[in-house]
Formats: C-alpha cells, sequence, structure tokens
C-alpha cells in the first residue's frame, strides 16, 4: 500500500506575519518558512505505518511556491520516500476548492490508497481541508484521527468528536486527518537530513500534474479578497500588584465588566 | 436565489448555540438575500426539538431524522443539505465552526461547487449578497471575502454573535433523508462521551487557561476549580502541553485552537505570540502572572501581579460565594 501525506509550507510560527493589503494574500517573502507542524503528526504516522510493514510507499504531495522544497524536504528527512509539488504561477491565489481539485488530482496519480493531512494549517487555520479533499477525490474520509489502524482493505480510527471520543471504520481508499494526539514526531536524525537531499523531489506545472488550470489559482476560486484591516493593536489594560487583594480587584472588574 | 438557510446542530433536546447565535445574526442579513430564514436540522431524534429555532428567527425549519445523521460524521449531512440546496436555492448556508460543521461546510461546498469563507467572526450585506469577516494571524489582521458566485457558504466561529430570541414560530417541514452509500462507508462504531458538565474550548464562553506558571501536571487543578466556578473550560499553554501536563485537544495557540471567548482568564501563562494569536480575539482578558515583565500584561484587559496559587484559588472561592 502507498501512502501520500498532504502537506503545506507555512510561515514559521513563532515569527510575526501580515498580509499584503493590495493583494490580500499572505506576504510571502518574509521571514522563515517551515513545514506545517500539524502535518509532521500525519507525516509520522505515516512513516511508522510503513516501518510496521504497512505501507511500502510513503509520498508527499502539496500544492505552492516551488521553493516551498526546501521546508517539505523536512517531511522526507523524517523518512517520507519521495515529494510531489505542485508550482505553478496560475495556482497563485487557489481557494479550498481549487487547492482540494489539485490535490486530488495528485493523489489520483500516486496511486494511494491512504491519504492523511495534519488537522489543520497554522497560516489559514480553517481544517476543512481533509473533507474538502474526501469529497473532492470520491474517496470515504475521516477527520480528527486520534489513532490509525490499518487491516485489510479498511482503516479503524478514534477520532475527536464535538462530543467525544469516537471509533470509526472506513474502507480504503480513504482520507484521513491526524490530531497531535496520535503520535509524537520524530526528530530528523543527521542521516535522514542528508538521505533527504538525495530523495526524489518533483516539481510539477500544472499541466505537467494533469491539473486543470481553469479550477485553480484566482481564476477559479469561488471566494475573493475585498479587503483588509489592521484594526488597533490590544493594549494593555489596568495591572494591579497582588498585596491579598488581587482575586476581589478581578472579581470587582468582571462584575463592572458584566461578564459575573 | 434566495434565502439563507442555517445549519444548526442539534445537542441533547437543544442546540448548539453557536447555531442560535447565527439565526440571530441572520435575522439582520435576510432583508439584504430576499427570500426566507431557513434552518436545518439533522440529527437522530431531533423531530421534536426544530420547532424552538422559531423563537430565534427561523421562519421554516428542515428537520431530517436518520441514525446516520447523528453519528458526529459529516457526509451524511452533505448528501441531505445539497438536495434541500437543489430544491430550494439558497443564495446562503450558514455553519457553525464545530468538528461537524466544518467537515459538513467543508464537503458541502465541493460538491456544490461552491465558495467557503470560513472561520468568519462577522457577516454582513455587501457584494452580491453577503461579505465574511474571518481574522488573520489571530486578529492581527482582519479580512473581508466575499463569494464568486452561490450558494455563499461561511463557516462562523463560535461567540461571534450574540443569541437572541425575537419570539417567532417557524414552519417545520420533515425532509425525507436520501443518503447515499457512499456517504455511508465511513461507519461510527463507538462512543466515548465527553464527561458530563465539560464545555468544549471552542465554543465556551468562558475559558480559564494554565501555563508554565503552574508547575506540575496536578496544579491544573487550581485552574479546573476555577473553571469549574464560572461555567468555563479549560485550555492550556502550548509549555504546558508540551511539557505533558495538559491533553493536547485543549491547546490554545498557534499551534493549537484558536479561541474567541467572552473572558479569557490567563493563569500563569506569559503570552508569548504563539499564545497570543491563538486567544488575543477573546473580548476580555484577564492574566494572573507573578513575572510583571510578562508579555501577557502588555495585552490583558486586566493583570495581577502575583502568585496565581494565591489568587485563583481567592478568586474561586469569591465566585463560589457569590454564586450562593
Amino acid at each position: 500500500m502507498k501512502i501520500a501525506v498532504c502537506v503545506k509550507e507555512v510561515p514559521d510560527t513563532t515569527a510575526e506575519k501580515r498580509i499584503d493589503p493590495s493583494t490580500g494574500r499572505l506576504v510571502r517573502d518574509e521571514g522563515d518558512r517551515m513545514l506545517n507542524e500539524f502535518d509532521k503528526y500525519a507525516v509520522e504516522e505515516a512513516v511508522r505505518l510503513k516501518e510496521a510493514g504497512a505501507a511500502d510507499e510513503v509520498i508527499l504531495i502539496s500544492l505552492g511556491p516551488e521553493k516551498a522544497v526546501e521546508s517539505l524536504r523536512q517531511g522526507l528527512a523524517m523518512g517520507a520516500d519521495r515529494l510531489v509539488l505542485v508550482s505553478d504561477p496560475a495556482a497563485v491565489g487557489s481557494d479550498y476548492l481549487g487547492t482540494a481539485a489539485a490535490l486530488s488530482k495528485v493523489l489520483e496519480e500516486t496511486g494511494a490508497e491512504l491519504a492523511l493531512l495534519g488537522s489543520e494549517a497554522t497560516d489559514a487555520r480553517s481544517g476543512v481541508m481533509a473533507a474538502a479533499l474526501g469529497e473532492a477525490s470520491g474517496r470515504a474520509w475521516v477527520t480528527s484521527a486520534n489513532s490509525l489502524a490499518v487491516s485489510g482493505g479498511s482503516i479503524t480510527v478514534e477520532r475527536q468528536s464535538d462530543d467525544g471520543v469516537d471509533t470509526v471504520e472506513a474502507p480504503l481508499p480513504a482520507v484521513v486527518s491526524v490530531t497531535k494526539a496520535i503520535n509524537e514526531p520524530r526528530y530528523p536524525s543527521l542521516k535522514g537530513i542528508m538521505g533527504a537531499k538525495k530523495k526524489p523531489q518533483d516539481v510539477k506545472s500544472l499541466a505537467e500534474a494533469g491539473v486543470d488550470a481553469a479550477a485553480v489559482g484566482e481564476q477559479g476560486a469561488k471566494t475573493k479578497v475585498v479587503g483588509v484591516e489592521t484594526p488597533p493593536a490590544r493594549t494593555a489594560g489596568q495591572v494591579v500588584k497582588d498585596e491579598g487583594d488581587g482575586a476581589q480587584q478581578i472579581l470587582d472588574f468582571l462584575i463592572e465588566k458584566k461578564i459575573v | 436565489m434566495a434565502g439563507i438557510l442555517v445549519v444548526a446542530e442539534p445537542q441533547g433536546s437543544g442546540f448548539r448555540r453557536v447555531g442560535l447565535e447565527i439565526l440571530s445574526k441572520a435575522r439582520e442579513l435576510k432583508d439584504s438575500t430576499g427570500g426566507p430564514l431557513a434552518a436545518f436540522v439533522g440529527g437522530s431524534g431531533v423531530a421534536d426539538q426544530a420547532a424552538q429555532l422559531g423563537a430565534y428567527g427561523a421562519e421554516k425549519v428542515f428537520v431530517a431524522d436518520h441514525e446516520a445523521l447523528g453519528t458526529g460524521l459529516a457526509a451524511p449531512h452533505v448528501d441531505v443539505i445539497a438536495k434541500l440546496q437543489q430544491e430550494n436555492d439558497f443564495s446562503a448556508i450558514l455553519v457553525g465552526g464545530t468538528a461537524q460543521g466544518r467537515d459538513t461546510a467543508a464537503a458541502l461546498a465541493v460538491r456544490l461547487g461552491a465558495g467557503l469563507n470560513s472561520d468568519s467572526t462577522d457577516l454582513a450585506a455587501g457584494g452580491s449578497g453577503l461579505q465574511a469577516v474571518r481574522p488573520a494571524f489571530g486578529g492581527q489582521n482582519l479580512v473581508t471575502s466575499e463569494w464568486v458566485g452561490g450558494p455563499q457558504i461561511a463557516l462562523v466561529r463560535p461567540n461571534s454573535f450574540q443569541a437572541s430570541e425575537s419570539g417567532g414560530s417557524a414552519e417545520v417541514v420533515a425532509v425525507t433523508p436520501d443518503i447515499s452509500e457512499a456517504a455511508l462507508r465511513a461507519k461510527m462504531t463507538a462512543r466515548k462521551p465527553v464527561e458530563e458538565g465539560k464545555v468544549s474550548l471552542e465554543e465556551a464562553s468562558i475559558i480559564v487557561s494554565g501555563g508554565r506558571g503552574l508547575g506540575a501536571p496536578e496544579n491544573f487543578a487550581v485552574v479546573e476549580a476555577l473553571a469549574a466556578s464560572l461555567g468555563a473550560a479549560v485550555g492550556a499553554s502550548r509549555a504546558a502541553v508540551d511539557a505533558g501536563w495538559y491533553p493536547h485537544p485543549n491547546q490554545v495557540g498557534q499551534t493549537g485552537k484558536t479561541v474567541s471567548p467572552n473572558l479569557y482568564i490567563a493563569c500563569g501563562i506569559s503570552g508569548a505570540v504563539q499564545h497570543k494569536v491563538g486567544m488575543q480575539t477573546s473580548d476580555v482578558i484577564v492574566a494572573i502572572n507573578k513575572d510583571e515583565e510578562a508579555p501577557i500584561f502588555q495585552f490583558a484587559d486586566f493583570g495581577v501581579v502575583g502568585d496565581l496559587f494565591d489568587v485563583v484559588p481567592k478568586l474561586t472561592e469569591l465566585i463560589n460565594q457569590r454564586n450562593g
């Protein structure tokens, strides 16, 4: 079985970020970039399944700028076998629909029976891609897996739902997003990091990937940003030193704010 | 295309509050979209509660009752809502940002080839129907988006609007759930419910969070006691979660959850960027930290420099006294 892991390059989570008001898009040339932290759990889970003999190849798939290869290589260093990155100026500005359409096409090309995703990306924070990809690819899909077992042609997942933790079974091929509870991602070894550079890293245009350009990028997007505002930053309120009455002062403040 | 469909998720014998919040807001928006304000209720054994939504402004409530709609899995809901959309041609479909809501809206958008604006904290009439506002980077920017074509699907963050009754009544329409085999491939076979009385982090109107300053996992009891006195959910900083003191689903911050409660109380949390972007859209922030230089005091509305092990238990006692 092959496993595809959808990965994304995101801005460094410790850095301040901004949106360019003229384009409504994230400023991409600032600061450090990294593999989305949530994706590491999906990569780790895929690599563990391979190590356990349940999979024979782990393929990272992504849509993004060409230089994202450098961040995404971390997934190769963790043990994934190869990377397919669709990168094309015409894909810039893709919304969820466009991204799901492109990833679905690439997923199909890899022949992977299982697709794994992180539960969300640290930049967009929407957590919608697994369901969108599940629907776009016509596969069974399960989100927010705290655990994942593959057996025969099906998967068993413990998923974090709104009401608790549910056990869900689904047949392969499937799309699954994983939570941070599923594992503890490894740090790549030096050998892994060195080896990652030699693993196949295919950067494909939309045409090479067989993705319909009309479905992606700005031209395919069904949402458009019409304004970006920078609201005034929160400012410091009242700060008091606890002289034994700190708790009472908080209560008075909450009463004044009509919260309690 | 006309009218707004609000997806209201049932919970027990009532509804998750976010659905009521969206309905209350949609009353203001329906003049710009024309058509009726409708709601969708999908679940198992939910026919009786559907009429409650009339009080929040729903004129028509479509209710689908089916075992597969009560599993937390969204695919069956997508089938039913997509069919409703075909028959009624709503101009907007508004969904609460719960786990089930996110899944439903995302798959529905793909199914209908419709745009999805996620994580909306405000909705307004404008453009070709509605405009959605979402905070980016924890509220550092506010992004206004429109849709190209329709229906206009939006995911709305809990606590964005006030739920208020308008005193109307709704026509309840029973829908025969027509669920495809494909939507039943994923099956829920067992459920471990959340503990009684625990409030989900994203929907909570009050959150009490603990960080590194707690020093040890057992000290979260102090935070939990304050949370219990306020009917609040418990959050944790990355430092506390990475140390194994509190579980991942409770993490607030860049690599955890983004929350917007009415009140956020940070106990022993320094307030680094990583944490700040996950909670700075809260209405009111209170911080307790022994380090007066902690960054959290630069954006908290009320800060107490002091030992949280003195201040937090005292505050809990004061609130419990007040609760009687």
